[in-house]
């Protein structure tokens, strides 16, 4: 009997693969993307599924121009979770179109562009946001009280369709401004930090999730709920997300300790805007952020310093996405000098000293 | 006993159920044997019989030749029938010069070293060559000759034999079965060795999944005096890489590029333990080997005694056949073993298993692309990125690949085993190191031949000069000699033209 000889061992291999992992992914976004579906209603549901599938359909177009076969691409979940994570930063009520650029720029720029899955030095949601940011400013900062269904205020779902895919609604009655939006235009006004806190939100509030803010990145505990879920199913490890969560928390606990006026608390930081999300669902895509351990927690404090940084001193109340992106073009050098030390060598790469013996 | 940190690591599905509780049977005389020149690594192996010869079991029919080599002895009495090439059991499936022979079904002995009772009777030289007659390989699927090993206390200062029972490959038990059914030879042989090898302090390592091994082997070695230790090690492959169990038990880590001796240690196989007790105790020379036959294409797995030289295809018969087409066919574990593209080639020295695996076992799966999860980083116990080398390596970039260390992977197959996008790294690095040390021997050869050339050109260049010397020396004095001539001519004039001649002859010749 004779068998074809094609390749070198092993001839065995774990059950992992792309798809599980990104299917697992997906599956921890679940509980938070429920829950904030029900917080901010049909318009919420309606922009998710707009954005999801405009992810797909820039997928399947760009597959098909580069002439590359859709399958298994374009069912590897990958092109999804870009899709989900970016419907996820955005306003919950945000018209339709804003979703449907966004999932192009996130695929065809911010993913094919650098040739397709793997390739791309820029995390695809993050580039997207920040595209949308720029250059849909107002669009992209009206956030709304939450209206869960069924509650009063809350569209039904004829008028969810006018508001996503019409544009129809009252942005003086239902607006709100998010927690870290509240305190930074507060601080601009020259009301420092410890009054402006007074009307933030409470930290259960925080917690849970029960505030104005981007579709996804309201609950905390949620989001927390589904990081621990990729931690124990070792999908992600816990270098990123805790080199960046402590980052922000000993930032925020210091600075607030020496002017409080100035500074938002460390819990604050930690509770609010993209935090949560960033730290165990963004810095740790796998394409964009440094292959070892070391150099994970290298990324991780810069993505968390820089996002203080920017929430602190710059001219925008969230910083995480540009954080994010600026540590994703600093990945190539960290993945260079941070990395493992090779058996048998010293840390410089020369072999260790022969010793021992009698 | 305190166990030291090694990095990285898979935790594959062992499947070690399917032939642990089979206690090991003997194989039944083949109709025929195929000894393979080179079962081993080094020089093969020179013929000392011809075809139509007799031989009797345990005759040397082949010698070691050089000092890295073995000799093979046929496993049982019966006629040459060939020599010449077949098949090897090897991924290639090129062929090898090999004896055949035909069993006569006698099994009649050859006239055997004497056996010594008191290995302390004999010095360590002799028990080395006694081993090397004895053509014993590492049976841990290495097949360097144990006897090389054995003699290295000369040359470096030795202080543990470290005894590999880890059997961290998943599927094979026949070094399990054999901690459990010879625990007493395997002891023995130990201490030949450790005396050997002139050192005090022995460390027998076995995965903790081998309970009832580690038992039997901590029973025989109580009682026995000296420093002896039986250990067990974690669960996790590649734990019975010589390298990385040296680490876990010493804290001693080898130099990139040394060997373990380099360090102190000297690492062989629990089965190779046994090989050499019998051929001090017995003068029994290496003529069969303990065998796992597994995976889920084979009917019935076994553990087996097999006779060196039985097709891998009657083994299989053996074992109730094949009940499915399999997806490889894997002489060794399925980590590190190589594939065989038939099975008609022969068990082998180095033969520890041969494994019939279906596609839901080796779960193949088409190549995605590379994700950067690092998964790779995390598995790899020799501190290596292979996502990096492996992009070195698809662009050809060896420098690169070299920079980033791809000499230094051992080829254990963990970062392969967890890649989620199914790349064949390890093929990658094999492919690389193939090409590194093949353009590496290129380049030895040609600056070979250049110092070749440039010694020539030198030499010839000597010699010209050599000649012209002399030339100049012998016009010098021909000269000389003329002058003196031209100044007796002038007192005796007549012989003057015959000197002449023979001065542009001189000239001419030049």
């Amino acid at each position: 009997m004779t068998v074809v000889i094609d390749k070198s061992g092993p001839f065995a291999h774990a059950p992992t693969s792309v798809q599980r992992t990104m299917t697992l992914v997906l599956a921890a976004l679940l509980p938070a993307t429920a829950f904030n579906i029900w917080l901010f209603g049909w318009p919420a549901l309606l922009l998710f599924a707009v954005t999801l599938a405009a992810a797909l359909a820039t997928e399947a177009g760009c597959l098909r121009l580069l002439g590359r076969p859709l399958s298994p691409t374009l069912w590897d979940g990958s092109a999804a979770l870009t899709g989900w994570l970016l419907a996820m930063s955005l306003p919950p009520w945000a018209p339709w179109w804003i979703g449907a650029v966004g999932s192009f720029v996130a695929i065809a720029f911010g993913k094919h562009m650098f040739g397709g899955i793997g390739q791309n030095v820029f995390n695809p949601a993050m580039v997207a946001r920040v595209a949308l940011l720029i250059s849909f400013p107002v669009q992209m900062t009206i956030f709304t009280r939450p209206a869960p269904i069924g509650q009063a205020g809350s569209p039904g779902f004829l008028e969810s369709l006018a508001i996503t895919f019409g544009g129809r609604f009252d942005v003086d009655a239902l607006s709100a401004a998010s927690a870290l939006g509240h305190v930074k235009t507060e601080l601009s006004r020259g009301i420092p930090v410890t009054d402006s806190m007074a009307k933030a939100p409470e930290l259960m509030d925080l917690m849970l999730g029960t505030i104005p803010g981007s579709f996804g990145e309201t609950s905390a505990i949620l989001i927390l709920l589904g990081g621990a879920f990729l931690l124990a199913k070792r999908i992600i490890t816990w270098h990123i997300p805790a080199a960046m969560l402590g980052t922000i928390f000993v930032l925020g606990t210091v600075f607030n300790a020496l002017d409080p006026a100035r500074h938002a608390d460390g819990l604050f930081h930690l509770l609010s805007g993209a935090t949560f999300l960033g730290a165990f669902f963004i810095a740790t895509d796998y394409v964009t952020s440094p292959v070892a351990r070391q150099g994970q927690i290298v990324y991780g404090i810069g993505v968390g310093l820089l996002t203080w940084i920017i929430r602190t001193y710059a001219g925008y109340p969230e910083g995480v996405a540009f954080a994010v992106l600026l540590m994703n073009a600093m990945t190539p050098l960290i993945d260079r000098g941070f990395r493992p030390r090779v058996f048998g060598r010293t840390r410089r790469g020369e072999p260790l000293p022969v010793k021992g013996g009698k | 006993m305190k166990l030291f940190r090694v990095r990285g690591g898979v935790h594959p599905d062992y499947r070690k159920e399917l032939s642990s509780e089979k206690a090991t049977v003997p194989f039944p005389l083949p109709k025929r044997l195929y000894m393979p020149l080179q079962q081993h690594i080094g020089a093969p192996a020179e013929p000392l019989v011809a075809i139509g010869d007799r031989v009797l079991k345990g005759q040397m029919i082949a010698r070691g030749a050089g000092a890295v080599s073995a000799p093979v002895h046929a496993p049982t009495s019966g006629v040459v029938a060939d020599i010449g090439n077949h098949t090897a059991p090897h991924p290639s499936g090129l062929p090898q010069r090999t004896i055949v022979i035909e069993p006569d079904g006698e099994d009649e002995w050859a006239p055997l070293p004497e056996p010594v009772a008191d290995h302390l009777s004999l010095t360590p030289a002799d028990i080395a060559r006694r081993v090397a007659e004895a053509g014993i390989v590492g049976l841990g699927g290495a097949t360097f000759p144990s006897a090389v090993k054995l003699d290295l206390r000369s040359r470096y200062k030795l202080d543990i034999l470290l005894v590999n029972g880890a059997e961290c490959e998943p599927y094979l038990t026949c070094d399990d079965r054999l901690m459990r059914e010879h625990a007493d030879e395997v002891m023995d042989g130990v201490r030949i060795m450790a005396y050997a090898l002139e050192v005090q302090t022995v460390l027998i390592a076995i995965e903790d999944n081998k309970p009832q091994a580690l038992a039997a082997m901590t029973r025989a070695a109580a009682g026995l005096g000296g420093d002896i230790r039986v250990v067990g090690v974690p669960v996790r492959y590649p734990m019975g890489s010589e390298r990385h169990l040296t680490l876990a038990l010493t804290g001693r880590e080898t130099p990139a590029r040394k060997l373990t001796a380099d360090i102190g240690v000297v690492v062989h196989n629990v089965a190779t333990a046994r090989a050499v007790s019998q051929a001090i105790r017995s003068g029994r020379p290496l003529i069969s080997r303990l065998v796992t036959v597994s995976g889920s294409a084979i009917a019935e797995p076994k553990n087996i005694e097999v006779p060196l030289g039985v097709q891998v295809s009657e083994l299989i018969a053996f074992c109730g056949g094949l009940t499915e087409q399999p997806r490889r066919i894997i002489s060794g574990g399925p980590m590190m073993g190589q594939p065989l593209p038939t099975t008609e080639v022969p068990v082998i020295k180095g033969t520890s298993g041969i494994l019939a695996l279906t596609h839901a076992e080796t779960n193949e799966k088409a190549a995605q692309p590379c994700i950067r999860c690092g998964t790779c980083v995390t598995a790899c116990p020799c501190g290596l990125v292979p996502v990096e080398m492996a992009a070195f390596i698809r662009k050809d970039n060896l420098d690169g690949a070299q920079a980033a260390g791809v000499l230094d992977c051992v080829s254990c197959g963990s970062c392969s085993y967890v890649c989620p996008s199914h790349i064949p790294l390890v093929h990658y690095f094999n492919y690389a190191k193939g090409r590194i040390n093949a353009l590496e021997r290129d380049k030895r050869k040609r600056d070979l031949v250049k110092k070749l050339v440039e010694a020539r050109a030198e030499r010839m260049e000597r010699l010209a000069k050599a000649k012209r010397e002399a030339l100049a020396a012998k016009k010098a004095a021909a000269e000389a000699a003329k002058a003196a001539k031209a100044a007796a001519e002038a007192a005796k004039p007549a012989e003057a033209p015959v000197s002449e001649d023979k001065a542009s002859e001189d000239k001419a010749s030049a």
